[in-house]
């Protein structure tokens, strides 16, 4: 089988983060080259039991509505075996330096009687306590938002689509995080 | 006056729109086409067109183009912005669900500034975001923010609502020092108007109102209530009441529909179009 190009590269630079300015640090960032892809690199790393978080791009990397995945450097070339076997190439690979990039990890619920309402950063989702319908989506501004809403409504948390498989951007990335969470409360 | 919404609808692929609107027996159309009201700009269009058939204005024209948050959409509409911008006629241009694109937002910035009049531009959702992230923000007339997107302006190193730092975002977090912090970093439009359970009209100078009656909890899961207030606020300054008036008028009428409509947490948005001319006259009643 050819080797996958950027592997080299990955190895290149996991080599040059151990050293210079980067000795502090046992995190790298992988930036890619569209939202999507960061959601089923995500997805993918997790299942092969790698601890991996979405965060937020540098600024000098940033192009717009942007995540990255953060991993631990030791398993950086399972990381890229993993992303070269599903045909995922990061642009690049930084080191974790900035620590305002965490995401926003605070949840809100709000119980309105027969309704049941999760928040997740800019992003909330309602259901129906009798039947796990979601009946509501709100929040955000990125232009999945609508869609996923459109996709969501009227299905219950079982029957719908996952979030993660249809979002694009980080309203959607942070829709999926508050279905989880409704998951969570709902099954204990 | 003419006016613009630009923005996305949720569909893959549909092609580029570039028509007038209308609202007719509830239902909305660009041009020709019939477009759903849920969320997003559809519903923003449909509460504009609302308020000004309720005025008795023209109602605005729309560009649209398919996005599911690919960016595909939002690229089309982006481009066709820049190549029409020089031979548009409108003067307010409001923008909408657009993928975040610090490219394309300097690439329009550049264009409005060569009009010999600058129109009147408002911003909510992902263009609101990218005109903070791009450092335009003081470019704007009007960002329409809930509670969340306030933190994220006021938070000078957030480049999304979604990396807002949590010291920005909990339960006791002071509105107005966000709104000042916001303007203190230059991330605000000339006026903001802050959605939440109460809701604040700011400007650079200080709280302009703060409205909070009347209060409908059931409102806020309700997905569609911040696309129908910048609706409504885009149609009551194009009808040419000044900003700060246009947006508190407009809160009132939100809250009016609500208190009017008594919805429960299912509600759909568009289930509130019919209560806009009575919100609008006890709104102008409560002023």
């Amino acid at each position: 089988m050819k080797k996958p190009r950027f592997l080299d590269t990955i190895a290149n630079q996991l080599k040059n983060l151990g050293s210079g300015n980067h000795v502090h640090t046992d995190r790298g960032l992988l930036i890619f080259n569209n939202t999507s892809e960061v959601i089923r690199a995500e997805t993918l790393l997790k299942r092969e039991g790698i601890e991996v978080s979405v965060k937020g791009p540098p600024p000098s990397v940033r192009t717009g509505c942007d995540l990255a995945i953060e991993f631990p450097l030791n398993s950086g070339l399972k990381v890229a075996a993993i992303l070269a076997h599903s045909k995922i190439e990061p642009l690049k690979m930084l080191p974790v330096s900035d620590p305002s990039l965490e995401p926003v990890s605070l949840f809100q619920t709000k119980d309105y009687g027969e309704y049941l309402m999760v928040r997740a950063a800019n992003m909330k989702i309602t259901i129906s306590k009798i039947d796990e319908k979601i009946v509501n989506v709100s929040g955000g501004g990125c232009p999945d938002v609508p869609f996923l809403a459109d996709q969501l409504v009227g299905k219950t948390l079982t029957n719908c689509p996952a979030p993660l498989s249809l979002g694009q951007t980080l309203c959607g990335y942070a829709l999926y995080l508050a279905y989880e969470e409704l998951i969570r409360q709902c099954r204990g | 006056m003419s006016w613009l919404i630009v923005g996305t609808v949720p569909v893959q692929g549909d092609a580029l729109m570039d028509d007038q609107c209308h609202l007719k027996s509830g239902k909305l159309f660009v041009g020709a086409k019939e477009l759903p009201i849920n969320r997003g700009t559809p519903a923003l269009i449909a509460f504009a067109c609302a308020v000004a058939n309720t005025m008795g204005m023209d109602p605005p024209r729309a560009l649209l183009a398919g996005d599911i948050g690919k960016g595909d959409g939002s690229e089309k509409v982006y481009r066709h912005l820049c190549e029409t911008l020089p031979e548009r006629q409108e003067k307010l241009l409001v923008f909408h669900y657009l993928m975040p694109d610090v490219y394309w937002l300097h690439q329009i910035m550049l264009r409005i500034e060569s009009l010999s009049v600058k129109p009147t531009l408002i911003a909510d959702a992902g263009f609101m975001y990218v005109a903070k992230m791009g450092g335009v923000a003081r470019e704007f007339d009007l960002f329409t923010p809930d509670l969340g997107e306030t933190a994220f302006l006021a938070d000078e190193s957030a480049p999304h609502p979604f990396y807002t730092r949590g010291l920005f975002l909990n339960e006791n977090m002071n509105v107005s020092e966000l709104i000042e912090l916001a303007y203190k970093n230059e991330n605000a439009a000339r006026h903001l108007l802050v959605k939440g359970h109460v809701d604040y009209v700011a400007s650079q100078i200080g709280i302009f109102s703060k409205i909070s009656e009347p209060c409908v909890e059931t409102m806020e899961p309700i997905g569609g209530t911040g696309d129908s207030l910048t609706g409504i606020v885009s149609a009551l300054i194009e009808g040419g009441m000044g900003i700060p008036e246009a947006a508190t008028m407009a809160a009132r009428v939100n809250r009016y529909m609500g208190l009017l409509a008594s919805p429960t947490p299912a509600w759909s948005i568009k289930d509130f179009l019919p209560f806009v001319p009575s919100a609008i006259a006890l709104a102008k009643k409560s002023l």
